[in-house]
C-alpha cells in the first residue's frame, strides 16, 4: 500500500509574540515545527505500516528550502520518502494555489492508495487545503477523521462531529484529514534520525510538476490577506486532575508558589 | 559549539521526550516510591536512548559522543535520575563490553541492554576500595573451566535491578592493579546477592546497593577481555565515561538556573521583583557564565573523543569543572529561592540533592585533579 501524507512547516504559535506597535506577529527566532494535525496524519500512516510492513509512506510539502528540516523530522518518525515542492513561483500562494501545487506534486509521485492530511495548520486555521487537494485530484474526501480502519480496497472511518461521530465507508484512493483525537504521534528515534540524513529529499519546481507559473503562487491566488492580528492572549489556565484531596493539595502548593497563601 | 542538523534533531527529540514524559507528577511519584516507571524506560529504549553511541551492528543508533551528551543534558535537565538509565548502557556498564567483549558476549549481553530488555551494572567499587580501585580484595580463583568469585562490591548503581553485572576481581593477588580481571556475572546465579538498597540523599529512583559474591562460579567464556587486564578496561571505561557525568551536570545546572530566573522574576520583596536587586541579578549572571563555560568544556571533550583525539584530560576537566559548577549553581539558585527553596514543594530542593553526588561518583573532583595534573606534569 502506498500512503502519502501532506505536511506543513509552521511557526510554533505557542511561542509567537505580537509586536505591540504594529500588531503583527513577530516570527524572528520562533522555532518552526511540523504542524500538529499533520503529525497525527503521519502517525496514522505509520501505524498502518506497523500492521502492514510492505506499506510505503511518502510525505510531501510545499515551502521554502528550510522545510527540508521538517521533512527530516518526518523521516525520523518513520516516513520512507520525502518530497519538497519549492520554487519562487509557488510563493504567496493562498489555499487555492497551494492545493493546485500539492495536487500536481501528488500526481507526479503517482500510484497513491491513500492520502492523509492534517485537519488544518495552526498558522492559518483554514482547513481548506486537504479538501481542495482531493477536489483537484477528483478523489473522495472525509474530513475530521478520528478513527481509521482498513478493509479490502475501502476504509471505514469515524468522522468527528460536535456531539458525536459518523461512521463512513469510503473507496480508496481517497483523502482523509486527521484530527488530534485520531492518535498520539510517536517520537522520532535516534536510529531513524541517523538514517534520515542518509535519505534523499526530492525537490521539485513548477516545471518538474508541469505547472505554468500563472497557475501557481500569488498569480493564482484569488484571496489576499489585508491584515493579520492575534487577539490578546489570556494567561494559560491549568486543569488539575485526580481526586478532590489531591487537587486541593496541588492547588494549595500552586498558590503557595505564587505567594498568594 | 557547532552542532550538526542531526544533533539538533536529537536535541529536539530528547527535550520533547523529557518534557512530555517526565512530568512533575511522575517525578514526585518516583521520589515517593523510589521506583522508576518501567513504561518510561521502555519508551526511552524505543527512542534509542540506550544505544546512542553503540554501533548499529549491535542494535545501537551508531551516533557519536556529542549526541550522547545532548541526550544526557536534556534528560538530566528534567530528571537527573532518568539520565542515569541513559548513561549506564551507553557508558559505564556498556563501556567495558564495547571495549573488550567478544562478538558472542556483545550479542548475548550488550544487545538486550540496548533494547532495554536487560539491565547491566558496573561493579568496581568495594567498601575498602573507592578512589583506590586497585586496592580491591574480591578474588577470582581458577577452577577447571570456571572462575570462583568471592567478595563484596559496594555502591553499585542499579544492582538490585540488574540482570547482569560486570564485576572486577583479583585473579592474581600479588600483582596489585595488574592482577585484576573483569567478568560478566549473571545476577540470578547461585551465590550472588544484593545488599539493602542505600538510602541516598538524591537520585532517588535508581536503586544502589552492595553485590555480595559467595563462591560464584563464572564460566571462562564470561571473562571479559584478557586475564589480568581488567583494571585497564575499568580505567578506559571511566576515562571517557566521566563525560556522561559532566553532561548530567550541565543539564541539572541549566534546570537550576532556569528555576532561579523564574523565581527571581516572580518573587517580590520591598515592593519589587527580587530580580531587580543587583545582588540577585549578579548571582544569575555569574551562574549563567559559569554554566556556559562548563558546556563548552563538556562538548569539547565529546568532540575530541569523536574525532579520535586524546580526550582523557579534557573529560576530566569537563567532569571536574561541570560538576563543581553545577553544585555552585544549585546552591545559589536555592539561596535565591530563600526559605521556599528549602522545602520539597520547590524543584530546586531536589536539584540541590541530586547534584551533590556529581563531584563524587565516577571519580571525585580530587581524582580528576590528579588525572589533569598527572598529564600536565608527566611531560
Amino acid at each position: 500500500m502506498n500512503i502519502l501524507v501532506c505536511v506543513k512547516q509552521v511557526p510554533d504559535t505557542t511561542e509567537v509574540k505580537i509586536d505591540p506597535v504594529k500588531g503583527t506577529l513577530i516570527r524572528d527566532g520562533v522555532p518552526s515545527i511540523l504542524n500538529p494535525d499533520d503529525a497525527n496524519a503521519l502517525e496514522a500512516a505509520l501505524s498502518i505500516k506497523n500492521k502492514n510492513p510492505d506499506t510505503q509512506i511518502s510525505v510531501i510539502t510545499m515551502g521554502p528550502p528550510q522545510a527540508d528540516e521538517m521533512l527530516r523530522e518526518c523521516l525520523s518518525m518513520g516516513a520512507d520518502h520525502a518530497y519538497l515542492l519549492s520554487d519562487r513561483a509557488f510563493g504567496g500562494a493562498d489555499t487555492c494555489a497551494t492545493s493546485t501545487t500539492i495536487a500536481a506534486g501528488i500526481k507526479k509521485v503517482g500510484n497513491i492508495d491513500l492520502i492523509l492530511a492534517g485537519r488544518q495548520a495552526i498558522d492559518g486555521d483554514t482547513a481548506q487545503v486537504g479538501p481542495q487537494v482531493a477536489q483537484r485530484l477528483d478523489l473522495p474526501v472525509v474530513t475530521y477523521v478520528q478513527d481509521i480502519q482498513l478493509e479490502n480496497g475501502k476504509v471505514k472511518v469515524q468522522r468527528q462531529l460536535e456531539d458525536g461521530y459518523e461512521v463512513i465507508e469510503v473507496q480508496t484512493p481517497c483523502l482523509l484529514t486527521a484530527v488530534k483525537e485520531l492518535n498520539k504521534p510517536r517520537y522520532m528515534s535516534i536510529y531513524q534520525i541517523m538514517e534520515a540524513f542518509e535519505k534523499n529529499i526530492t525537490v521539485w519546481n513548477h516545471e518538474d510538476v508541469e505547472l505554468d507559473p500563472a497557475d501557481c503562487g500569488l498569480n493564482a491566488s484569488p484571496t489576499q490577506v489585508f491584515r493579520s492580528f492575534t487577539p490578546e492572549p489570556k494567561g494559560k489556565g491549568e486543569m488539575l486532575a485526580g481526586d478532590t484531596k489531591e487537587m486541593a493539595k496541588t492547588l494549595v502548593t500552586k498558590l503557595k508558589e505564587k505567594h498568594i497563601l | 559549539m557547532n552542532f550538526t542538523r542531526q544533533h539538533e534533531l536529537i536535541r529536539k527529540l530528547a527535550r520533547e521526550f523529557a518534557e512530555a514524559e517526565l512530568t512533575p507528577e511522575i517525578l514526585d511519584k518516583v521520589e515517593e516510591t523510589a521506583e522508576f516507571p518501567k513504561e518510561i524506560l521502555d519508551k526511552m529504549a524505543a527512542a534509542g536512548f540506550f544505544g546512542i553511541k553503540i554501533p548499529k551492528e549491535l542494535g545501537g543508533a551508531g551516533a557519536d559522543t556529542v549526541a550522547y551528551v545532548i541526550v544526557m543534558e536534556e534528560i538530566a535537565r528534567v530528571s537527573a535520575v532518568a539520565s542515569l538509565y541513559v548513561s549506564s548502557p551507553n557508558s559505564l556498564s556498556g563501556g567495558p563490553l564495547q571495549l573488550s567483549g567478544t562478538p558472542e558476549q556483545l550479542e548475548k549481553y550488550l544487545r538486550p541492554v540496548v533494547t532495554g530488555e536487560k539491565i547491566l551494572a558496573f561493579a568496581l567499587t568495594e567498601p575498602g576500595a573507592g578512589s583506590d580501585a586497585g586496592g580491591m580484595t574480591s578474588t577470582a580463583v581458577e577452577d577447571g573451566d570456571y572462575y570462583v568469585l568471592n567478595g563484596r562490591k559496594t555502591f553499585i548503581t542499579m544492582a538490585p535491578l540488574a540482570d547482569f553485572a560486570v564485576v572486577y576481581a583479583k585473579t592474581d593477588m600479588s600483582k596489585g592493579s595488574r592482577g585484576i580481571s573483569a567478568f560478566i556475572v549473571d545476577m540470578k546465579q547461585e551465590g550472588v546477592s544484593c545488599g539493602k538498597a542505600e538510602h541516598k540523599m538524591g537520585l532517588i529512583g535508581c536503586a544502589t546497593s552492595d553485590i555480595i559474591l559467595e563462591n560464584v562460579r563464572v564460566h571462562k567464556s564470561d571473562m571479559l577481555g584478557e586475564i589480568n587486564k581488567g583494571f585497564t578496561n575499568a580505567m578506559k571505561t571511566l576515562d571517557v565515561g566521566r563525560i556522561g557525568v559532566a553532561a548530567q551536570s550541565i543539564g541539572v545546572a541549566q534546570a537550576a538556573l532556569d528555576e532561579a530566573i523564574k523565581y527571581a522574576k516572580d518573587r517580590k520583596q520591598f515592593g519589587r521583583k527580587i530580580a531587580d536587586f543587583q545582588a540577585i541579578s549578579f548571582m544569575i549572571a555569574e551562574m549563567a557564565t559559569k554554566l556556559k563555560a562548563a558546556k563548552h568544556l563538556v562538548y569539547d571533550a565529546a568532540y575530541l573523543k569523536d574525532t579520535n583525539q586524546n580526550a582523557s584530560m579534557a573529560a576530566s576537566m569537563a567532569k571536574y569543572y561541570a560538576s563543581e559548577v553545577c553544585n555552585e549553581i544549585c546552591a545559589k539558585s536555592l539561596q535565591i529561592h530563600g526559605g521556599y527553596g528549602y522545602t520539597k514543594e520547590y524543584r530546586i530542593e531536589r536539584l540541590y540533592r541530586d547534584c551533590r553526588v556529581f563531584t563524587i561518583y565516577e571519580g571525585t573532583s580530587q581524582v580528576q585533579q590528579m588525572v589533569i595534573a598527572g598529564q600536565l606534569l608527566k611531560k
